[in-house]
């Protein structure tokens, strides 16, 4: 009986052209030349600098210089997920950029680098990805940020919804600049920077397939511009605060409960586009707790509140910008509307998710 | 949004007010029927802007607070089957049920979907021959003939997988029931204007007859309030009990015929049980015989489903106007709308969860 032939390992090539796939698969997490194909095919080419090209295990970064005058460094996080990944006015990408971006602006910080991670589901497609790879790189470049270090992880289908991005920034906050709830004194104005509810509503009308009279866009945006325009208008701003989740409802309780003061706003003065009133006005939703991605709330000394709003209508980001209310010593840890027509309410904070109304 | 801004003009509304404090020479006592009203004269603080002598009370006119117990706890059964997909208004999913809500079963894998219109279900049903779809049919008559066409289209398409949890209440037999009350305060009602834009205002005019109370059709911004107010203040003060219709742009006195007639082929009245106030004969709608093959209640076995309400509760006081929702003993304590303990503190229509979100202790 003849021996078998012995095997031509040399030969051998896996018949699969997993390289070619036009979406994510197991492999491309596994950190073989799969993930090295996603590195140099989408990721470097988008976001590429000096310091993600030396593709260490750490981005090492020189901020001596930057801290040697009195500047402090400001370190935030941001997780994000959202159906469908890109939506009108923006995508993932952008709201990853941006959402770390304006958490470091909120302390005054002028933000210089971000991480980003990336969970990608098996099934996503490359081109999808690549498309919100460059969206993301050029908000990251509008935003004056680079992406410095990252990485990518697969989950099975089914597991992941499509992909989720968690990003990660450090900035740099000038010295003098001291912005937090026990700066805010009674008397302090409340100024928000635009329109409200923007992006919620965005994102509601095309997950639920809601057609109103004009589309509603995503208000994203990067906001440290605007902050470092304001902060020369006055340095001495009291606080600031991006009213993303929860919407401006949420985030001026929270700023009542942290300062110990209460807050009246003005039911007339609250900015709401007609488009997006009437969308909340048929959901039965209250614009005051609908997400923004693009807008600021600015607690400002009263007598300085006039240079701010100026400084702030000057800039791309703040053109709607208007007094929205005050800070008062009554009532602690509550907020206040008052109507139009003449009687007050208590603004409540937000329970869980806003639910549609039934008639 | 133009046309909202004519109705909310801060100068009318407060000249509309002074008018009202010139014709009231003693108290009045006017319940608005309906949780829309409700919400939107907290919400503006249209009772602030009132003489003393007129007390507002609120009525019973919330679908999601007036839905029995033992429904939600029947459609939560529903929910936890594997083969169904229950589809629902919003503001159902946070309402209590005896031990849990939709919500809760929704996160242990209950398939429980917030859809905006019920014809959204029977597309629903269509594309998911493989599933059970059950509507959570709740609402006044203002709901009811949306309702019914989902059924009508279900129907014409024979899609056997589609049914509905119907637990419709109806107006009239709650102003009834609140005026033959022993401990009733009510001197005028403002009748809900969206529930009249379908029915008309015909059904009216005996109710009070009968029990000698003005009735106006009123609708829902603070203009459209605050002259339905003034027109039951004028009635009272002139000793007059008619039905008038302050909602003429909205509200006919035949109102929407086609609807009726929808409403009148797939439903049929039944008795049924408000929440916190009791059974009212021949106040609610289910299905007609001839569309039971679509009631989820004979799909599904719901035997021995047994509601048990919180003791503390008192929302159905609230509801028939007996008490304010701060009265309430549990209200801001034991209840509050993270832990509700009734439905009036969870609907956004609720007259509880008005008070506690608008600050009013």
């Amino acid at each position: 009986m003849a021996e078998p032939p012995p095997p031509d390992v040399a030969g051998f090539a896996c018949p699969a052209p997993l390289r070619d796939r036009p979406q994510i698969v197991m492999g491309h997490g596994g950190g073989g030349a799969l993930s090295q194909d996603l590195l140099e095919h989408i990721f470097l080419p988008a976001f590429g600098n000096p310091v993600l090209d030396q593709r260490g295990d750490s981005a090492v970064l020189d901020v001596a210089g930057l801290l040697a005058d009195g500047g402090r460094l400001a370190f935030s996080t941001d997780a994000h997920v959202v159906q469908p990944l890109i939506f009108p006015g923006g995508s993932i990408g952008e709201l990853a950029v941006n959402g770390t971006v304006n958490d470091l602006a909120m302390s005054g910080a002028r933000p210089l680098s971000l991480s980003a991670a990336f969970i990608l589901e098996e099934g996503l497609a490359i081109a999808e990805l690549a498309g919100i790879v460059s969206r993301m790189a050029a908000a990251a470049e509008r935003a004056g940020v680079s992406i410095v270090t990252g990485d990518t992880k697969v989950v099975e289908r089914g597991r992941g919804d499509g992909l989720s991005i968690t990003t990660a920034g450090i900035g740099v906050v000038p010295a003098g600049v001291e912005l937090g709830p026990r700066q805010v004194q009674p008397g302090d104005a409340v100024i928000v920077s635009g329109t409200l509810a923007d992006h919620g509503m965005a994102i509601m009308s095309v997950r639920e397939g809601l057609a109103f009279e004009a589309a509603i866009e995503s208000d994203t945006a990067p906001l440290a511009g605007l902050v470092a325009a304001m902060l020369a208008a006055c340095p001495w701003l009291r606080l600031l605060r991006d009213p993303t989740r929860g919407g401006v409802a949420t985030s001026l309780n929270e700023i009542a409960a942290a300062a110990g003061l209460g807050i009246e706003i003005e039911e007339p003065a609250i900015p709401v586009s007609p488009v997006v009133a009437s969308g909340c006005e048929i959901l039965g939703l209250d614009p005051l707790q609908v997400a923004n991605e693009g807008k600021l709330l600015a607690i400002v000394p009263a007598d300085e509140a006039q240079a701010v709003l100026a400084a702030m209508r000057a800039h791309e980001h703040g053109r709607q910008a208007t007094l929205l209310g005050r800070v008062v010593a009554e009532h602690p840890g509550i907020v206040v509307m008052r109507t139009a027509l003449g009687g007050s309410r208590v603004v409540p904070m937000p329970i869980g998710e806003q639910l549609p109304r039934i008639c | 949004m133009k046309h909202l801004a004519e109705y909310r003009d801060a100068d009318t509304a407060r000249r509309l007010a002074a008018e009202i404090g010139r014709l009231a020479t003693r108290p009045w006592a006017i319940m608005e029927v309906c949780g829309g009203q409700t919400h939107s004269i907290i919400r503006n603080g249209i009772d602030q802007i009132l003489p003393p002598e007129i007390e507002m009370i609120h009525g019973p006119g919330c679908p999601v607070c007036v839905t029995p117990l033992e429904t939600i706890d029947k459609a939560l059964a529903i929910a936890r089957r594997p083969e169904t997909i229950l589809c629902s208004f919003g503001d159902m999913l946070r309402v209590p049920g005896s031990r849990e809500d939709l919500f809760a079963v929704k996160a242990a894998g209950g398939d429980v979907r917030v859809v905006y219109s019920p014809l959204d279900a029977v597309t629903l049903a269509r594309s998911r021959p493989d599933r059970e779809v059950v509507f959570l049919a709740i609402g006044f008559e203002t709901t009811a003939p949306a309702n019914a066409m989902a059924v009508q289209l279900a129907a014409r398409e024979g899609l056997a997988n589609f049914s509905m949890l119907v637990s419709h209440v109806l107006v009239p037999p709650a102003i009834r029931a609140i005026m033959m009350s022993p401990g009733n305060r009510v001197n005028a009602f403002l009748a809900a204007g969206h529930v009249c834009s379908v029915m008309g205002t015909w059904q009216y005019p005996p109710l009070a007859e009968e029990f000698g109370v003005p009735i106006v059709v009123t609708g829902f911004e603070p203009l459209d309030l605050l002259e339905g107010i003034r027109r039951t203040v004028a009635q009272l003060e002139r000793g007059r009990h008619e039905l008038e219709n302050a909602y003429p742009r909205v509200v006919s006195e035949r109102g929407n015929e086609a609807a009726q007639a929808v409403i009148a082929e797939v439903f049929a009245p039944v008795d049924r049980a408000w929440r916190g106030i009791g059974v009212i004969p021949a106040s609610g709608w289910r299905l007609a015989d001839a569309y039971a093959g679509f009631d989820a209640e004979r799909r599904f076995d719901l035997t021995g489903i047994t509601a048990e309400e919180s003791p503390l509760c008192q929302s159905g006081e609230v509801l028939k106007g007996a008490i304010k929702p701060s009265q309430c003993p549990a209200f801001g304590k034991e209840c509050t709308p993270r832990t509700p303990l009734g439905a009036t503190m969870v609907s956004s229509e609720g007259a509880c969860a008005a008070y506690y979100n608008a600050g009013r202790t």
